[in-house]
């Protein structure tokens, strides 16, 4: 039914890949299964900074997970035929990343086995209880539009009709969950980092630059090993919208620090001078943030500039430093310069420990080898193709 | 079939495995029933003894929301008894005051580990503190 | 109009009229009987020499709270900051000398309107009709919202097992199990029967008064009449029921 078979058909290389992922996994595995033993004090997180490295992985993944928008609604909206091999693409990278999502979320819990009093007890005026409905949704739809279509594509023929009315209603809803991600920091009164209506559209546009980016990343590294069948073309004009949404993220992030530093009141402007200059001598984030600053001005002048935009090297190049550097502004910087300075005004640090680490890694892989596996599947079901 | 050996080898292997529990219960000697100690403060229970073994689990939730949640800390029970809705208060103070000779005993049996003790802080065993009104 | 239907529709109206009156009634009645429990706590009595502790001690021994000595995993539900710390001030030189690092008791300030009860995933948390924001230990998922919402700092996540923290845990209150966040419950199990809360009993100079806030009789609010006060972040619309008297 889901053509799993077809996953277990590759090279050497193929399996070397997923048996190195299966070791981190089980390396993460090992690390967590010490972390339900002794608490989540085995992180670095701390009682002034209580998110860290799982919440970042989360925020950021629910931008990858809603960046398969980036190419459904140009094919299914407006007929943009180039991205017809490439939706499916997207709603595999979807469906990976929102499995990453809901593992970190359950690895942060300090009492995971009680996870399911979200449901038991639904509480429609807490941000939270809509993330995981949205979330939760947004996985089925993706799991039955991969699934209804693929299946359509093996067989040579359309779709069903009644797929298209779902594939249009997942667009708003991947609109919808990382709105109400941003929705989880931006209505909380204590923290003044997060407190701007900003972080939606911010949000949004950090997710439909790093998401494509990947999804580029994932196709030129893939379609000459595997026939895919991704004509170049379509990987151009993904890169035309990582470019755009590139640039709307550093407008974005300047036009936050235009507010801090203007009207320079020390709520809005502290948070910013730990991230990137540091406070009271802490400054364990400000290589960080700097970094991902080159990265994404580097990565911004490559996109813009057709030429390299259009060779395969430097838009691959571009794209792992929106990547990067986005996994480090919205996982790291947003989320720990949020609790830093403390309600209090206190400074202090974060640093993520070994095992904190070992389990991230872990979900990544695991990540890693649902997207191997769903694209070695379309691969599997192209192959035949004429 | 050339694999019709391996096959009933690998099938006899899993049924093996995984009916072990079964027999090895079987071809060891039964554990005997739990003893458990009678209670010291009280010779009633708040609720009938067949309620209590079946569902003591139930009353304690019932209990445990009442408190928390409502802040209602009194139980009326079928004798007309005012009750402190207390585990360690009443449960374990005023009755069952060695809990290694009552509670632990079944659950040691049966090979449950409540999560209650995680946090309720067991009184020493000792006379009843009296926590029924 | 057929008489059945015209002594019906009488009774109808007179019934409705009747319950509206008595849900009136019971509105009024019930604003009348609901307190609103909050502390005024004077903040120049807190004795600044010689450090004293008796209101952590005695709430931190009542709750079995743990005393952690790695401070990134710190569970605290009462604690002191200097006043510069606790008010947000920033030019300590200009500061009253009285006040200048004046050690303030901060804990849960049990707002009125709560961010940390809004934000909970499971309602692990949330506001009683007396003004208490109180937690469901059993509850709790530990997925530390609430704890990212509280504008105060008031709430602690248990990071490790508290119990080897414990040394002697007292019997009549639990004590909370790793993965769950705990603070201030202004002793409630205090309140059930009748007693103050342990910090408020527990101050040799009496710095802290406690009471209801709806009564205008009441101790607390006679000193609210009478001397000014303050309340942490007022800005932020969560109605904090501290009033620290300066």
């Amino acid at each position: 039914m889901f053509m799993f078979e077809k996953a277990l058909h590759g090279g050497r290389g193929y399996w070397a890949w997923m048996t190195a992922l299966l070791a981190v996994a089980c390396a993460g595995a090992w690390s967590y299964g010490v972390q339900l033993q002794i608490g989540l004090g085995v992180t670095g997180l701390s009682r002034d900074i209580t998110w860290g490295l799982y919440i970042a992985q989360f925020t950021f993944l629910v931008g990858v997970a809603a960046s398969a928008v980036m190419v459904v609604l140009p094919y299914y909206l407006h007929d943009y035929k180039l991205f017809g091999r490439v939706t499916i693409l997207g709603e595999f990278l979807a469906i990976s990343a929102v499995v990453m999502c809901g593992l970190f979320i359950v690895i942060d819990m300090g009492q995971p086995s009680r996870a399911l009093n979200v449901l038991r007890y639904p509480t429609p005026w807490s941000m939270m209880f809509w993330d995981m409905v949205a979330l939760g949704g947004y996985l089925v739809l993706n799991v039955i539009i991969t699934r209804v279509t693929l299946e359509a594509e093996r067989n040579g023929v359309a779709p069903p009709g009644w797929i298209r009315p779902v594939i249009v209603l997942s667009i708003p809803w991947a609109i919808s969950i990382h709105t109400v991600t941003a929705f989880l920091y931006n209505g909380l009164p204590g923290r003044s980092f997060w407190l701007t209506a900003m972080l939606v559209p911010r949000f949004l546009a950090s997710a439909f630059a790093a998401g494509p980016a990947l999804l580029i990343l994932l196709c030129l590294a893939l379609r000459r090993r595997w026939p895919l069948r991704i004509p170049r073309a379509a990987i151009g004009s993904v890169a035309v919208i990582v470019a755009y949404a590139t640039a709307a993220h550093v407008f974005f992030l300047l036009l936050e620090m235009f507010t801090a530093f203007y009207s320079q009141i020390p709520e809005h402007v502290q948070h910013f001078r730990y991230l990137y200059a540091g406070l009271e001598g802490h400054a364990a984030l400000v290589p960080w943030m700097w970094t991902s600053a080159g990265l994404v001005t580097v990565a911004l002048v490559l996109l813009l500039v057709p030429a390299t935009r259009a060779r395969d090297a430097t838009l691959a190049a571009a794209c792992a430093a929106v990547f990067i550097s986005l996994w480090i502004d919205k996982g790291l910087g947003l989320i720990v310069g949020g609790f830093v300075p403390s309600p209090l005004g206190a400074v202090a640090d974060y640093v993520p420990t070994v095992r904190e680490v070992a389990i991230t890694a872990g979900v990544w892989a695991i990540g890693a080898a649902m997207v191997t596996g769903f694209f070695k599947i379309t691969a599997g079901v192209r192959a035949s193709d004429r | 079939m050339r694999d019709r050996v391996l096959i009933l080898c690998g099938l006899g292997l899993f049924l093996a495995v995984v009916t072990w529990p079964a027999w090895r219960t079987l071809a060891s000697a039964p554990a005997p029933p739990p003893e458990l100690a009678r209670p010291v403060g009280s010779t009633r229970c708040v609720a009938p003894v067949e309620f209590m073994r079946a569902s003591h689990m139930t009353l304690l939730v019932q209990w445990r929301d009442r408190v928390v949640r409502d802040g209602v800390r009194t139980y009326v029970d079928r004798d007309g008894r005012e009750v402190r809705m207390s585990l360690t208060g009443t449960c374990i103070g005023a009755c069952h005051t060695d809990k290694t000779k009552f509670c632990d005993r079944c659950h040691d049996y049966a090979k449950v580990t409540p999560t209650c003790w995680n946090c309720h802080v067991v009184p020493p065993a000792g006379p009843p503190a009296g926590g029924v009104r | 109009m057929n008489p059945g239907r015209r002594v019906f529709l009488r009774m109808a109206g007179s019934a409705a009229v009747a319950t509206a009156a008595g849900a009136a009634l019971g509105c009024v009645a019930s604003e009348a009987r609901r307190r609103r429990l909050g502390m005024a706590i004077d903040v120049q009595k807190c004795v600044a020499d010689n450090g004293c502790r008796a209101c952590i001690d005695a709430c931190h021994r009542a709750h079995n709270v743990p005393a952690i000595p790695d401070v990134r995993h710190e569970v605290k539900w009462i604690w002191k900051e200097p006043f510069e710390r606790a008010f947000a001030v920033e030019d300590r030189d200009t500061v009253t000398a009285s006040l200048r690092g004046q050690p303030v008791p901060v804990f849960c300030n049990h707002c009125d309107n709560p961010p940390c009860v809004r934000v909970c995933p499971t309602q692990a948390t949330w506001a009683r009709d007396d003004g208490v924001v109180t937690i469901d230990e059993h509850r709790c998922i530990g997925c530390r919202y609430c704890v990212a919402a509280c504008p105060y700092g008031s709430r602690s996540f248990n990071w490790v097992d508290p119990r080897p923290f414990v040394p002697a845990p007292l019997s009549a209150y639990p004590t909370r199990t790793r993965g769950v966040v705990e603070k201030c419950n202004l002793c409630e199990e205090r309140l059930a029967v009748g007693q103050l809360p342990a910090c408020v009993e527990a101050c040799p100079e009496r710095a802290m008064v406690f009471g209801d806030l709806r009564d205008p009789a009441s101790n607390v609010r006679r000193v609210l009449a009478e001397q000014y006060s303050l309340r942490r972040k007022p800005e932020l619309g969560t109605r904090p029921q501290l009033y620290y008297v300066i």
